[in-house]
């Protein structure tokens, strides 16, 4: 059984409370489609669980398939420094099939984002956060894009939202 | 021959992994002796083109540098043929070998204990063999899902700490 490593911190992006009796993440790559298809379906997750759920983002960019996913990463990266993590997120996947890097500079500008941070993050000041998601991607048993984890345990299951809403509930359901 | 009527099981951690040459590409063969001296991670997958993003052989093409951290050597088997490996190579960008397996077929998947005789194909299955040629570690997949690279991974760290160990003592 593949379990996550390390358990979801304080360096980890998240929406929800802390204290949520589920908490999902999923390991994501801003270029692959498959990513792209499960992104409407994991908001319609979050709107169903409300505060029952917390979800978690971490990068897992397979730069040699798609190469614009390394920039994307470095870009939400540095929004997050910026405390906009969730919109360069959401924007990336609505605006999948544009992430050159001239898009990305205009989506920079979209949401207050000063052009110098995302150039400094493009010569790597967060590589080490996205390398760190990598690997311990790896370490957990990630086997592609997206892969999600559920309380910590690898979740190989159909993907559609009633699926996973039924799985994340039942879940909840548990006695801790 | 008597490969199809009596299957080999999965060879286990402790054997010697069984000597092989076959093509890598339409005029080079590489042989596992050739590996030596360094780690070797086979892994045996069911066919080229496997039609999604979560690929096992693009998913190892990203993980080669952590790999080649442990001085490990990655190499790719399946019975398809040459050409076909070589046109998947250069569509996926891999950074390393792939082996045919195809004439006989599948007979080095057999002599691992990892042919699947209706299908015609192996197993997606992962061995990871230590530098003097001995299988550390091996393990099989259920067919339609990616087994990752967290096992792999774990078996380098686990042959690390062996080796250090084993330094220590002697």
């Amino acid at each position: 059984m593949s379990t996550l490593k390390p358990p979801v911190g304080p360096g980890d992006h998240s929406q929800g409370p802390a204290a949520a009796p589920v908490t999902l993440v999923e390991y994501g790559d801003y270029e692959c489609p498959y990513c792209g298809e499960a992104y409407p379906v994991l908001k319609a997750v979050q709107q169903a669980m409300g505060n029952q759920l917390r979800f978690v983002f971490r990068n897992f960019p397979l730069t040699e398939q798609h190469p614009h996913a390394g920039r994307a990463a470095q870009f939400a990266e540095a929004a997050a420094a910026a405390g906009r993590f969730w919109e360069a997120h959401d924007l990336l996947y609505e605006r999948q099939d544009a992430l050159d890097d001239a898009s990305l500079h205009a989506y920079a500008r979209a949401i207050g984002l000063d052009g110098a941070h995302l150039v400094a993050a493009f010569e790597g000041r967060y590589d080490d956060k996205i390398r760190q998601d990598f690997s311990s991607g790896l370490r957990s048993g990630v086997n592609g894009t997206p892969t999600l984890f559920v309380n910590g345990v690898r979740y190989d299951g159909p993907r559609d939202v009633d699926s996973l809403v039924a799985v994340l509930r039942a879940v909840a359901a548990e006695p801790v | 021959m008597p490969e199809a009527s009596t299957p080999v099981a999965v060879l286990q951690p402790g054997v010697p992994a069984p000597a092989f040459t076959l093509p890598a590409t339409p005029d080079q063969r590489l042989s596992l002796a050739d590996l030596k001296g360094h780690p070797v991670i086979l892994a045996f997958y069911p066919a080229d083109w496997s039609p999604v993003c979560g690929d096992q052989m693009a998913l190892y093409n990203e993980v080669l540098p952590e790999f080649h951290r442990y001085g490990a050597q990655l190499v790719g088997i399946s019975t398809d043929g040459v050409w076909c490996h070589a046109a998947f190579a250069a569509e996926r960008k891999l950074h390393f070998p792939l082996l045919a397996d195809f004439e006989p077929k599948g007979g080095v998947a057999r002599r691992y204990g990892v042919y699947r005789d209706h299908d015609g194909t192996s197993e997606r299955a992962l061995f990871v063999i230590d530098g003097d040629g001995v299988i550390r570690w091996s393990y099989v997949s259920p067919l339609g899902l990616n087994p990752g690279a967290d096992g792999i991974l774990d078996a380098l760290d686990l042959l690390v700490e062996q080796n250090t160990s084993a330094g220590a003592a002697s």
